[in-house]
């Protein structure tokens, strides 16, 4: 026992690694902490916002819906895709560096090849997120007070403004007016709205509640069919701080790539660089686990 | 600071993660009413659910595949014991605060 503290005490008195890591590795340790509290404080700002408009703020299940080449909702479906897709990266990464502590190029080559190739898949992937989420689902409707409400259907679910008005929701230039809504709405004895207390109203007091409102198509930075405004702010922010994050490390990856190919890391004997990283890359899978659960779950 | 051999721990890991996240998305589509109506600490036990659940991916994330969980405790304890007090402390403030100022301003 006192062997250990004799040896702790000599390896901090100089020319020892007492963490036993390398400059390099210990560094990138250091900045992801620090990029971790960055995301931290996001997430704990995303949060408070939610905590303050709990009653405005909109329900995942009911924003993220689609899946290419299937009709129809299908909530958690796309992003548990996207998730599936970035560990499967995390672990061709694991296998690159792995391979690289037996200075195995070849295994190098392929893993990290693997996993450039899983990093383009998850940005595309958040393209096409991003693409929904702008062009938007079913419409809202913006109350004069700035509150988003929604036209439902018996079961109260959402029901789609393009469908009611008979409008096709990807054609070049839709523009529907509150007053096409209202008019619509009124052959519609069995649709309604669903106001922010989650009530419903239809008819006469329906037709009420649109005077003066607007209709909001898609969401951007100004404006949100799905409901409060930061819920939009903070999604692209959050999801592209961390798309950011990814394609820095695709680029390092491709960086990294062209000089396992070169045979740098062959000559300088050993294959650190990967591990380094990988590191990056964990971390960025690390990231979406926390954006998944308190974006799409909680 | 034992090297693990093979490969067979980064499968073993894969196979973890994949499984809770499995679980996440199927209690997130299905619901179930026991968890939705029972609430704990201020929120519904499914949310409850979820955050342990990402706590158990986040865990073996850093441990495993960042290879934390092997390194010498000097270096495990610099990483983890910033992130660890000051983020749950950060959480903590901002969702109590933000929870005050409900409906108010």
């Amino acid at each position: 026992m006192t062997d250990i503290t004799k040896n702790e005490k000599e390896a901090w008195s100089g020319g020892e690694k007492p963490f036993v890591s390398s400059y390099g590795k210990l560094m990138m340790w250091f900045f992801l902490v620090s990029d971790a509290l960055t995301f931290s404080g996001f997430l704990s700002a995303y949060g408070f916002m939610r905590f303050k408009y709990s009653h405005l703020w909109p329900v995942a299940e009911d924003v993220f819906t689609h899946f290419p080449f299937l009709k129809g909702d299908h909530p958690l479906l796309f992003v548990a895709l996207m998730t599936f897709i970035l560990i499967m990266s995390s672990v061709t990464m694991v296998l690159a560096v792995n391979a690289g502590n037996k200075n195995d190029k070849k295994g190098v080559t392929l893993w990290m090849l693997v996993t450039i190739i899983g990093g383009f898949a998850f940005l595309g992937s958040q393209a096409w997120e991003w693409g929904h989420f702008i062009h938007g689902d079913k419409g809202g409707i913006e109350l004069p007070n700035h509150e988003i409400v929604h036209v439902v259907d018996e079961e109260e679910h959402f029901y789609s403004i393009y469908d009611l008005v008979g409008v096709d929701s990807y054609a070049d230039d839709v523009n529907i007016t509150i007053d096409d809504v209202k008019e619509a709405l009124a052959q519609r004895p069995d649709l309604g709205i669903r106001l922010t207390d989650k009530s419903v109203v239809s008819d006469a007091a329906a037709q009420a509640y649109l005077n003066n409102a607007e209709v909001v198509l898609g969401a951007n930075l100004i404006r949100n069919e799905y409901g409060h405004q930061l819920f939009a702010n903070f999604f692209y922010f959050i999801t592209g701080f961390h798309g950011f994050h990814v394609f820095s490390g695709v680029v390092i990856l491709i960086v990294i790539f062209i000089n396992v190919i070169k045979g740098t890391y062959e000559r300088r004997g050993h294959y650190e660089m990967i591990e380094k990283v990988g590191l990056y890359w964990h971390f960025v899978d690390l990231v979406w686990v926390f954006v998944f659960t308190f974006f799409y779950l909680v | 600071m034992s090297e693990q051999t093979g490969t067979w721990w980064i499968w073993r890991v894969f196979w973890i993660l994949l499984i809770v996240t499995a679980v996440e998305v199927i209690l997130g589509i299905i619901k179930p009413a026991l968890l939705i109506d029972n609430s704990f600490l201020g929120t519904t036990l499914l949310n409850l659910i979820f955050i342990v659940l990402t706590i158990i991916k986040a865990a073996y994330i850093v441990m495993e595949f960042m290879h934390l969980g092997h390194e010498v405790k000097g270096l495990k304890l610099s990483i983890l014991l910033p992130a660890v007090v000051l983020i749950p402390y950060l959480v903590f403030i901002l969702l109590t605060e933000g929870h005050y100022i409900f409906g108010t301003l």
